[in-house]
């Protein structure tokens, strides 16, 4: 099952090499890692998805509150949670799906390329990268997961 | 508060000061000079010149260990950084509050490969519970303030700061400001007690028929150790400790178990398969206690007393968490239990002493060896340690290296207080002996301190002798020279069909008595047993004199008991034919 991390942090040098050197010094396997600043400039949030059972994400979420830098952790999978993940497509004209996408997706077009965009789950798109297997993406790139909690619960500090 | 204009280098040695830093250990170099000439111009932070920065930290780390109070060490750049890197490991791993500073190159160099730099940040930062690399030199004295409050508050641990050498520039001054306090939003460690569970703690141990109370070093660091014993005697509940945790209960009180884990007493190690009750406290159930997990203690309901939240149920599921300070959580379940006039199940517990009494008659320790005389002409390395015990009244601070002899002093010195025992048990660092004992001697310099070692070990950081002799330490130096090493080559016979893989000397040991001498000290040469309780004496009384005691000991000694790889608990090898199972 996919799990989805977030914390809050410092916003200085240091401090995201501090987590990310967290998750290869425990041994954790983490699938993806987002990471900016938020809109109070002192402090960045990460978002990671990991497929760890729920005693490996305990002991994740604990090692990362006890990093200094570290000011607040959730699991947001704890809970009921939106994730959504970007993609971007690039396809030569020949081979774009046109069923599968409409004009809103396109983000770039030229003669012979063109880009498009589709938010949705990692398993959306996971889906959908198989559905257009076929057409041969010249390239697929993906974000990572974002999350928010879907109840009044927020990730944020009082200043 | 004084806010004469500073340098970055006296604001650094300024802010020591009134972190109450009388003593600091170094080694000093190019990045770091500006902050070695801050030191010679001022007299409250003494500075103690090592002879490699491996020894700086160990001594830093000793110091702290024995004292309680966080440990200083000051390296230069570059290879000073990285030889300080063990020390910083050792330190991590025991979690014991140690500052270390480093000097870095200037800062408009960082990043350029310059002579003497290395990314000690990026190096340090998986063995440092935090680090700071300073940016500006106004921006010192808060650090140091925050390195201290980190290093000494909930679980204790090493903290760097590198300095980039334009920081601490003479030529540069500017108004030193000290923090009266400080405030980290992103850092809260549990202070108090933890009372939510307190009551539930209170139910299991009222209702418990085999309990045992299991404590490790952070009840020594947490100065919990009279909350511990006063728990222990209220309940009449046997205790056993960790090779960290030894001292926390009273060693020669017949409530103790001794040692549990890899080299533990056959009663802890059985005591523990077969409790109904467990209660840790400041003990992270690491692997060389719990042997297999899956099988550690399945019938005990587990009670977890730890200031870490990330060690409680990382192991072993705790089915009490009790996350707080072992001192004030202790104090708490005492007043819980008096409160409601607690009464344990006094004919189980006592039929529980019965049984722990009967193990240990039957596969105890046998601490009469001394009595026994030699063995086929030999001393054995236990004999020793008995005899270092009698003639020092069972008070000295004993440090030790790694290996054999770490084990036989862990299992054959009784230990009645905290602090008193000092070993690098996390990281099982050997070269850690001598130079921890130097901290430890300079903070008791009345107090006799030995360092229990073997001929491996001592020459990991036998440079030190010399910085020992230029500030005047006279540490005993107890030397288990079995011409091998002992643990490793114990692990060969067991494991590798007697085949003694890099692990012995072939007769290119230094003579240590002639060694010692010229280096300036005492050398004394133990190779027969009658002699061993004499020169032990000798030894010892020679108060102002570093004396390194080699003793001869008999090379094919074992440690036991052993337990079994892979098994739980009960599985345990007691001599080199006899095992448990």
């Amino acid at each position: 099952m996919k799990r989805v991390i977030a914390l809050l942090m410092e916003n200085q040098p240091g401090a995201l090499s501090r987590v990310v050197g967290l998750f290869s010094q425990r041994g954790y396997n983490i699938e993806t890692l987002v990471v900016a600043p938020t809109n109070d400039a002192t402090l960045s949030r990460l978002t990671m998805s990991t497929e760890g059972d729920e005693k490996v994400v305990e002991q994740i979420t604990k090692q990362l509150d006890k990093l200094i830098d570290v000011v607040m952790v959730t699991n947001l999978s704890e809970s009921e949670f939106v994730e959504r993940e970007l993609m971007l497509i690039k396809f030569t004209k020949d081979s774009f799906p046109e069923n599968v996408f409409d004009e809103t997706n396109i983000v770039s077009e030229d003669n012979e390329i063109i880009n498009v965009q589709v938010v949705g789950t990692s398993l959306e798109l996971d889906k959908l990268i198989s559905e257009i297997d076929a057409n041969n993406p010249l390239e697929i790139v993906r974000s990572g997961s974002l999350g928010i909690s879907s109840d009044e619960k927020t990730l944020t500090i009082e200043n | 508060m004084d806010k004469s204009n500073k340098s970055g280098a006296e604001a650094l040695i300024h802010s020591l000061h009134l972190e109450g830093v009388d003593l600091m250990f170094g080694y000093p170099g190019g990045a770091a000079l500006h902050i070695y000439d801050a030191i010679f111009n001022q007299n409250y932070v003494d500075h103690i010149l090592v002879r490699h920065e491996q020894g700086a930290v160990h001594a830093a780390d000793g110091y702290a260990r024995a004292t309680g109070k966080p440990g200083v060490a000051l390296v230069t750049s570059g290879p000073g950084a990285t030889n300080a890197i063990t020390g910083l490991a050792t330190a991590y791993m025991d979690s014991t509050p140690i500052v270390v500073i480093s000097g870095q190159v200037k800062s408009n160099l960082i990043g350029t490969d310059s002579f003497q730099e290395t990314d000690m940040i990026g190096v340090s930062r998986p063995i440092v519970k935090h680090s700071f690399l300073v940016q500006r030199a106004e921006d010192i004295p808060d650090i140091v303030k925050k390195a201290f409050h980190i290093a000494t508050t909930g679980r204790k641990g090493p903290v760097v700061i590198d300095i980039p050498k334009d920081f601490t520039d003479p030529e540069y001054k500017f108004e030193f400001n000290y923090p009266s306090e400080i405030n980290m939003r992103s850092y809260n460690p549990p202070e108090g007690a933890d009372t939510s569970s307190i009551k539930e703690a209170a139910d299991l141990i009222a209702t418990a028929k085999r309990p045992v109370i299991y404590s490790g070093g952070g009840v020594n660091q947490n100065n919990a150790s009279e909350e511990l014993t006063a728990l222990a005697k209220l309940l009449n509940f046997p205790v056993t400790n960790t090779l960290m945790g030894l001292g926390a209960f009273p060693g020669s009180d017949p409530q103790f178990m001794g040692m549990l884990g890899m080299h533990g007493t056959y009663q802890a190690n059985m005591a523990m398969h077969n409790a109904d009750l467990i209660i840790a406290v400041g003990a992270r159930f690491d692997d060389r206690i719990t042997n297999d997990p899956k099988q550690f203690a399945l019938s005990a309901k587990k009670i977890h007393i730890d200031v870490d939240p990330a060690s409680v149920s990382k192991i072993i599921h705790a089915d009490i968490p009790i996350v707080g300070s072992a001192k004030e959580s202790l104090t708490a379940l005492i007043e819980e239990l008096k409160c409601r006039d607690l009464k344990t199940n006094e004919s189980d517990i006592s039929e529980w002493n019965e049984q722990i009494k009967n193990w240990r008659d039957a596969h105890g320790l046998n601490h009469s060896l001394l009595e026994m005389g030699a063995q086929n002409g030999k001393i054995l390395p236990q004999q020793v340690i008995q005899s270092l015990y009698k003639e020092t009244n069972g008070e000295a601070f004993v440090t030790s290296d790694v290996g054999q002899h770490q084990m036989f002093a862990a299992q054959y010195y009784h230990f009645d207080k905290p602090r008193q025992w000092i070993n690098s048990g996390g990281l099982g660092t050997m070269g850690f002996g001598l130079p921890s004992a130097m901290g430890v001697q300079l903070a008791y310099p009345e107090s006799i301190v030995s360092c229990v070692t073997g001929e491996g070990s001592i020459q990991m950081c036998i440079q030190e002798l010399s910085t020992c002799l230029q500030y005047g330490l006279p540490i005993k130096i107890i030397n288990l020279n079995n011409a091998a090493l002992g643990m490793v080559k114990q692990w060969q016979d067991m494991q590798y069909g007697g085949r003694h893989s890099s692990s012995t000397y072939e007769n290119s040991l230094p003579d240590f008595v002639a060694l010692t001498e010229s280096y300036g000290h005492v050398g004394i040469k133990v190779s027969k047993f009658d002699e061993l309780e004499s020169s032990m004496k000798e030894c010892i009384s020679l108060k102002d004199k570093l004396v390194f005691l080699d003793v001869d000991v008999d090379p094919n000694e074992h440690v036991y008991p052993m337990l079994e790889a892979g098994n739980a608990m009960d599985h345990m090898r007691l001599s080199k034919d006899e095992k448990t199972w």
